[in-house]
């Protein structure tokens, strides 16, 4: 018996403290170092298969042309360069202009920024009053609210740019911010909302009673409580509006175009040979900035996911 | 001179009455306690003399000013609530000097305020942390601290101590005790709890389905319940409440119980008005007997004979439990004097006995 307990990496307990024998551990012990090596080589394999296309993809941006054309897809770059991603940045026609995806990528920023502020924003002191501040028929407005984020893209095409021509915006860089906006609301108001409701009304309550206000409760005490879901709005709201394209090709054109139309256009309108390695440094600089936020909050997206859970 | 009145006032949701004209009127300094089961409208009633809920009908006046129509912070009123509501992002210093801020008060000023909440409170050393970092009964002191500081007419508790644990609640009500003593400021305080009622209230309110059913000092509550129900609400164990009949003989008033297998018990020495005597000689009514009322006989005329059914020891005295008048009666008596499943002779104290109307389940004063 002392040997067996010897092989266990936990101190043994103290003779006659009344625990189960463990030798008969040993063999368990084991079998459980086989299983874990199972499962690590079954992730290591799926993350592989799954991390395939991003390695052909960096490979691929930093070879050159001919060297593609010559050899293989998947190998290590022998003329390491990084021209292609200089032309993709810089230089590459996208229509008839060659500026490269610069300018479109200042022009999703542009987009995205405002409209990630403002549907938080405007989500969030939808939480606030639908749950704080309840009015008649407050669970009506939510549902409709809610049927929203069931609403295909589709569906609003043609009623959005027949709106946006009629106030001015089409085309234009405010009337994307403002589809993006009133698209994202519908989610951010179900993420603030299903987050304060597990905020007591007593806060709110003591608040009022301390003499604080509509705003001044909503900024002093609310907000300060809810970085988690802030941090998952923007999230969510900062991947949609990047990576959207279906709205972007629909109402915007030529120069105001967001990234994902111009890196559509670099791929697709080709003169000559297929330049591969500029389409692949392209593709990866349009997705750098979701891969970055995730990175960076990523942790916070999943905390934030749970917050309301746990606490409620 | 009256702190706070509240005059007929009523409240509904809707077709849901919650309160039925409930009218109370108490006098600056007095500890009123709002007593009553759960979901019988005392947290509702709190609210609407805080100005957290609106007025359906009636009036509500705080030092003689009308204040239905005022926001809470013009009520001159402070509040603490059960599940404490301190602000999770700021510390206990911020927490309590929250709405001097909001005031503008001068920054000298508040830290001085904060410097003697503290001090009373015996929580100098927390203020510079967060709630989640205090136990239970820390965080109650920190939403007191925030109600002192503001100085108001009137405190408001709804149920502060009951998520404290047995101990920390005993702790806790004799601090809010030394703290109305200290202040002298005129508090409502709302509680399902008889003994946080007995020990605390200067005043009673004992409220059932929104209707107040009595608003007396705890002793007379406890002594002269208005009815069937505050008797058995305060008090525990609670009140026996025994069907009997009144017998008239000249003077002497007394009632008459059922027992089983035995000769009816005749509990003489009833006090009781010659005209309320009179109007319900010979009727049933229900005899009301505090446990503690009980006690072993020795030899002294007027006992009545019961078979004891079960003892329960508490410490200091012994419960003993048996049959009469066809309901389950309670006896409080000292330990080891009687013992289950045996006959015993038991005297009643019958000038603390009170009689209610079998109908109308009121006191027959
Ligand atoms: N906002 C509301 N809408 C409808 N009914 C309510 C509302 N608030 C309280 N009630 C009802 O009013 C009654 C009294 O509630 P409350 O004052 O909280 O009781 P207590 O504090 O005595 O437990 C309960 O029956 C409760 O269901
Ligand atoms: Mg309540």
């Amino acid at each position: 018996m002392a040997e067996a307990i010897s092989t266990l990496p936990s101190p043994s307990p103290a003779p006659g403290s009344g625990r189960v024998t463990k030798t008969d551990e040993t063999p368990r012990y084991n079998r459980a170092w086989i299983g874990r090596l199972f499962i690590y080589a079954t992730l290591i394999a799926m993350a592989a298969a799954y991390l395939m296309p991003l390695w052909v993809m960096v490979t691929t941006s930093l070879k050159p042309l001919e060297e593609i054309y010559g050899g293989s897809f998947i190998g290590f770059p022998q003329n390491f360069t990084l021209d292609a991603w200089r032309v993709a940045w810089s230089q590459a026609c996208i229509g008839t202009e060659c500026t490269g995806l610069k300018p479109y990528f200042v022009n999703s920023l542009l987009i995205v920024i405002p409209a990630v502020v403002l549907s938080t924003g405007i989500g969030a002191i939808n939480g606030y009053i639908l749950t704080k501040w309840r009015f008649p028929g407050a669970n009506l407005v939510f549902g409709l609210l809610l049927f929203g984020c069931f609403l295909p893209y589709q569906a609003i095409l043609i009623p959005m740019a027949r709106t946006l021509s009629l106030i001015g915006l089409a085309g234009s860089i405010p009337g994307l911010i403002l589809v993006h906006v009133s698209y994202g609301i519908c989610f951010t108001t179900l993420f603030f909302r299903n987050y304060f409701v597990t905020l007591p009304d007593d806060l709110t309550k003591a608040a009022l009673v301390d003499g604080a206000g509509f705003f001044r409760i909503f900024w002093s005490i609310i907000l300060p409580t809810s970085i988690p879901i802030i941090v998952v709005s923007c999230i969510w709201q900062f991947t949609q509006i990047w990576n959207d394209f279906l709205f972007g090709v629909s109402f915007t054109s030529g120069a105001h175009s967001p990234i994902t139309v111009a890196l559509n256009n670099i791929v697709n309108v080709t003169t000559g040979r297929k330049q591969y390695n500029i389409d692949m440094a392209a593709a990866m600089i349009a997705g750098i900035p979701t891969l970055l936020v995730y990175i960076v909050a990523g942790r916070y997206f999943v905390r934030g996911l749970t917050a309301g859970a746990v606490k409620g | 001179m009256s702190t706070l009145e509240i005059d007929r006032v009523r409240k509904s949701y809707g077709s849901l009455e919650v309160l039925k004209e409930v009218s109370i009127s108490i006098d600056t300094g007095d500890f009123l306690v709002l007593l009553g089961p759960s979901g019988c409208g005392k947290s509702t009633l709190l609210n609407m003399i805080a100005g957290l809920e609106t007025i359906s009908g009636g009036e509500i006046r705080i030092a003689g000013r009308v204040v239905n129509d005022l926001s809470p912070k013009d009520r001159d009123i402070a509040m603490v609530f059960q599940s404490y509501a301190l602000y999770p992002t700021m510390t206990v210093s911020q927490n309590i000097q929250f709405g001097m801020k909001i005031r503008g008060v001068p920054k000298a000023e508040r830290a001085k305020a904060v410097q003697a909440a503290a001090d009373m409170l015996q929580i100098t050393h927390l203020l510079e942390r967060k709630p989640s970092q205090l136990s239970g009964g820390q965080r109650q002191r920190v939403a007191m601290g925030r109600a002192i500081v503001r100085q108001p007419r009137l405190f408001l508790f709804d149920e502060p101590l009951s998520n404290l644990d047995a101990k920390l609640r005993v702790d806790m009500r004799t601090e809010i005790k030394r703290l109305h003593a200290r202040l002298g400021t005129t508090i409502v305080y709302v509680t399902h709890d008889q003994i946080e009622a007995m020990t605390l209230a200067t005043r009673v309110a004992v409220m059932k389905g929104g209707v107040v059913q009595q608003l007396d000092e705890p002793q007379t509550v406890y002594d002269r319940p208005a009815n069937v129900y505050v008797a058995r609400f305060v008090g525990s164990p609670s009140m026996n409440v025994i069907p009997g009949t009144l017998r008239v003989e000249g003077d002497k008033v007394m009632a008459v119980i059922e027992v089983q297998n035995r000769p009816p018990a005749t509990i003489s020495g009833i006090g009781l008005s010659r005209d309320a005597a009179a109007r319900y000689a010979g009727r049933p009514v229900l005899v009301g007997i505090r446990p503690e009322l009980f006690s072993v006989a020795n030899g002294q005329p007027g006992t009545i004979t019961v078979d004891i059914d079960v003892v329960e020891p508490t410490g200091p005295d012994t419960l003993a439990v048996f049959q009469l008048g066809g309901v389950e009666v309670t006896a409080r008596l000292p330990p080891k004097q009687v013992e289950a499943g045996t006959a015993t002779m038991l005297a009643v104290d019958t000038s603390k006995l009170v009689l209610f109307d079998p109908a109308t389940e009121n006191l027959i004063k």
